[in-house]
């Protein structure tokens, strides 16, 4: 809906403008290993792109169809839980089939906790989406069967290769993930335009007249609960694999349910892009704040545990600030500024 | 400020955010130095175990810099990096520094942590970079041959297991003696605590006690049931496996049940002051673990306060932490680290060493009798020799302390565990994981 920029059918030329960007981007990204070091790969932009693809995931149910979601990690963690146990058990199975097949687990799973938001609404459907978040920490971490009953419940990557192209390295990891994550936003832009997409966003800004006009609330919202997880299941896969390479059922917690859901408040509900700046932000401002601290002397603050509270306070007050300046979200901090440019040099021409 | 305005400084300070991120150009130069990344967690829940476990750590080699003049001349460069105890940031940390940094050379990473010592064995392989755990590492990794890269030193569960048992039947009178007692183990319900129920279930077939399993779950503020159980099948002794809060809970529960103090026997992690205070007179005569004696009576303890904390160096703020079993944690951990480059230094000369000449020497340690006297740690650290078959090292051994109701006394000399009783269990499970990662095993050569 607010993706689209203001269209200018005189002036457009014979090939798109929003098609040379689009191809530009994708070059853009399938070129990032050549610029970047492993650290860069590693550390920055593989968990950044991860986390902006669960907040799409949550964005598509948060942003779009309007309910409300604090179980987004779950959801992950299904999708990393299948996937583990679908490379192990299941071997024949190539990766990208795998990791289908883990996001579609993970819809399952989000169709049935979708179930209470036929009935209840805003936080006590939050509520019941927690009811997913601690069920499935306690039962992959009560049922070894989940992570092969290794000792210490943890799940390790199985060889990741698809086609016998080994993905373990920091580049093979980052084209796994920058892969799946283009098909996937593609995924959600073709949704959100698409007829399902305008009947989520008719149920979001009044349910009771979406159903007169006869669009069928409840399938909707449950499809929308299955999308979303389908989105979070193949992320909460690639955080494990793809960015961890292990984890355990702790790894999803609720604040990584929190910090998706800050994702989608900071970088703006109802956008695709912003999530990414919503995951930049929640990723980089921390590391950020550290290295500033190596820069700056803050010995007069007397101790290392001080500046790492500090830190935490300096980015409590970005958000509070951000929140209060931009409830848009940075998306839309960032579209009005191009538009503030565009009619300038429109003006000044 | 106007839109335009907003946007532009917006994009001014991610253009500096990059800057930042990128480049570490503006610190001071390290060419020439070994650098020694910290991970710290002096945020988050487990941030009161590691502030007196950092500062034993830097002040020894802020003591091996500053007094000896650097290990062999070397100096050390200590660089802090917070993970707040998450798998994340720990990542981050290791990214940061797995390369050295401006010039100082890395050559082993200490993670501080169990979970990120795992989520690094891939990376680690991948990388080249030695990653070292005392105490807390994983125990398959024991095998070098299929783990190049882990060094869970010092310590791990299964001997403590078998550590536990010996203690038990020291004080039955014998082996024999074992026959027909009941041992309960209750174990905070996690990865971690979970590891002993395999070797106790060895042990209790070996020995013929009765192996009673009882799991509490995180945090473990509620044990009432788990006591009631306890006094119910009429267990002999308690092994307590507990982590935080788990532990004075455990120990004011079993009190108000009337189990005895002096018959539970906590683990390392459940053997600090911190664990035992909190319980107040019920923690009179609880027995615990120790691989990291605690106390200020040993010649570098003594040493340390003279030339660090008399002097305003110590990284501690609090000086009644010195000695304490985490700092004295701290303390042990520098040590392997100094020992491990002045292993390195015998073969390649006095410099810093790569990760490669890192892991040649961290699997040639050899910190035997002699050295532990010269070093001023007698009693404190049990001789420890590792080679590409043992990662972990060949003579684990463990103290029991008790608690008097003040301070930690120790009661027994080192117990040795038996490395060769699960050895052949430990080889199959590395041969399995090899197996399941396409791991070609190494063969010892040295």
């Amino acid at each position: 809906m607010q993706e689209s920029a203001p269209s200018k059918p005189l002036r457009r030329p014979a090939l798109g403008v929003g098609t040379i960007a689009v191809v530009a981007g994708l070059v853009a990204a399938f070129a990032v290993p050549v610029l970047a070091d492993d650290y860069w790969l590693s550390s920055i932009i593989i968990p950044t792109v991860i986390m902006g693809l669960a907040g799409i995931g949550l964005n598509l149910l948060m942003g779009y169809t309007g309910l409300v979601s604090i179980g987004s990690a779950a959801f992950m963690s299904i999708g990393a839980f299948s996937t583990y146990n679908l490379l192990l058990r299941a071997p024949f199975l190539p990766l990208p089939v795998v990791l289908i097949l883990a996001g579609l687990i993970a819809a399952a799973a989000g169709v049935i906790f979708g179930l209470p938001s036929l009935r209840i609404k805003g936080f006590y459907l939050g509520a019941s989406t927690l009811g997913a978040q601690f069920l499935f920490e306690w039962l992959f971490t009560n049922f070894s069967w989940f992570s092969n009953d290794s000792q210490s419940l943890t799940i390790s990557a199985p060889r990741l290769q698809i086609l016998d192209y080994d993905l373990q390295s920091a580049t093979g990891r980052y084209y796994l993930v920058i892969a799946t994550t283009v098909l996937l936003i593609a995924l959600a832009f073709a949704i959100v335009k698409s007829r399902v997409g305008r009947e989520w966003m008719a149920i979001r800004d009044m349910d009771v007249a979406a159903s007169v006009i006869g669009i069928r609330v409840a399938r909707r919202k449950l499809l929308s609960f299955g999308i979303s997880s389908f989105f979070l299941g193949i992320a909460g896969a690639l955080w494990a694999f793809g960015y961890l390479g292990t984890s355990d059922a702790h790894a999803f917690n609720l604040d990584k349910s929190f910090q998706i859901l800050f994702i989608v408040i900071i970088g703006g509900v109802a956008t695709i892009f912003g999530n990414f700046l919503g995951a930049a932000f929640i990723v980089l401002t921390p590391i950020l704040l550290d290295r500033l601290s190596l820069i700056i002397d803050l010995s007069f603050l007397g101790d290392q545990g001080a500046l790492a509270n500090l830190q935490h306070i300096i980015f409590g007050t970005i958000i509070i600030v951000l929140l209060i300046k931009e409830p848009d979200g940075l998306s839309s901090l960032g579209r009005r500024g191009v538009e503030a440019l565009r009619s300038r040099t429109r003006s000044s021409s | 400020m106007s839109l335009l305005t907003k946007t532009m400084s917006l994009a001014a300070a991610a253009a500096m955010a990059v800057t930042l991120l990128g480049s570490a150009s503006f610190a001071e130069d390290g060419t020439g130095q070994q650098l020694y990344p910290l991970f710290t967690y002096r945020t988050g829940p487990y941030a009161p175990s590691f502030i007196p476990f950092g500062a034993g750590n830097i002040d020894y080699l802020r003591y091996i810099d500053e007094v000896e003049g650097g290990v062999d001349g070397v100096k050390i460069l200590v660089q802090e990096c917070e993970t707040a105890y998450t798998i994340e940031r720990g990542i981050e940390c290791y990214e940061r520094y797995k390369n050295g940094y401006n010039g100082a050379l890395t050559a082993a990473i200490y993670p501080h942590s169990s979970g990120l010592d795992v989520a690094l064995t891939d990376k680690a392989r991948i990388d080249k970079i030695p990653i070292v755990s005392p105490g807390g590492g994983q125990n398959i990794a024991t095998d070098g041959r299929v783990f190049p890269y882990q060094y869970p030193l010092v310590f791990d569960y299964w001997s403590e297991a078998q550590i536990i048992v010996d203690y038990i039947a020291q004080q039955a009178g014998g082996y024999d003696k074992l026959k027909g007692l009941k041992i309960a183990t209750l174990y905070h319900d996690s990865g971690y605590g979970r590891d002993t129920i395999e070797p106790l279930g060895i042990l209790s077939k070996k020995y013929g006690f009765e192996d009673i399993q009882i799991p509490v779950p995180h945090p473990g503020e509620q044990q009432q049931t788990q006591w009631q159980q306890i006094r119910r099948a009429n267990a002999d002794w308690v092994f307590l496996r507990g982590w935080g809060v788990m532990t004075p809970v455990a120990i004011k529960t079993a009190a108000r049940v009337g189990f005895p103090a002096n018959r539970i026997i906590g683990d390392i992690w459940s053997g600090s002051e911190d664990d035992a205070r909190p319980a107040g007179a019920a923690a009179n005569g609880y027995l615990a673990v120790s691989v990291f004696p605690p106390g200020t009576n040993y010649g570098i303890l003594k040493t340390l306060k003279a030339d660090i904390l008399d002097k305003g160096k110590s990284d501690l703020k609090d000086n009644s932490k010195f000695g304490t079993v985490y700092y004295n944690y701290g303390v042990i951990e520098a040590i392997t680290f100094v020992e491990a480059l002045r292993t390195g230094h015998k073969k390649f000369g006095n410099r810093p060493l790569t990760a490669a000449e890192g892991q040649w020497a961290l699997e040639n340690l050899d910190i035997d009798q002699k050295r532990i006297a010269e070093l001023g740690a007698e009693g404190l650290i049990s001789p420890l020799k590792t080679s590409i078959d043992n990662h972990k090292g060949e003579t684990i051994a463990a103290k029991i302390i008790q608690w008097n109701g003040q301070s930690w006394d120790t009661r027994t000399d080192w117990i040795k565990a038996d490395a060769s009783l699960f050895a052949d269990v430990i080889k199959a499970k590395a041969a399995a994981y090899a197996k399941e990662k396409g791991i070609e095993p190494r063969v010892a050569t040295n």
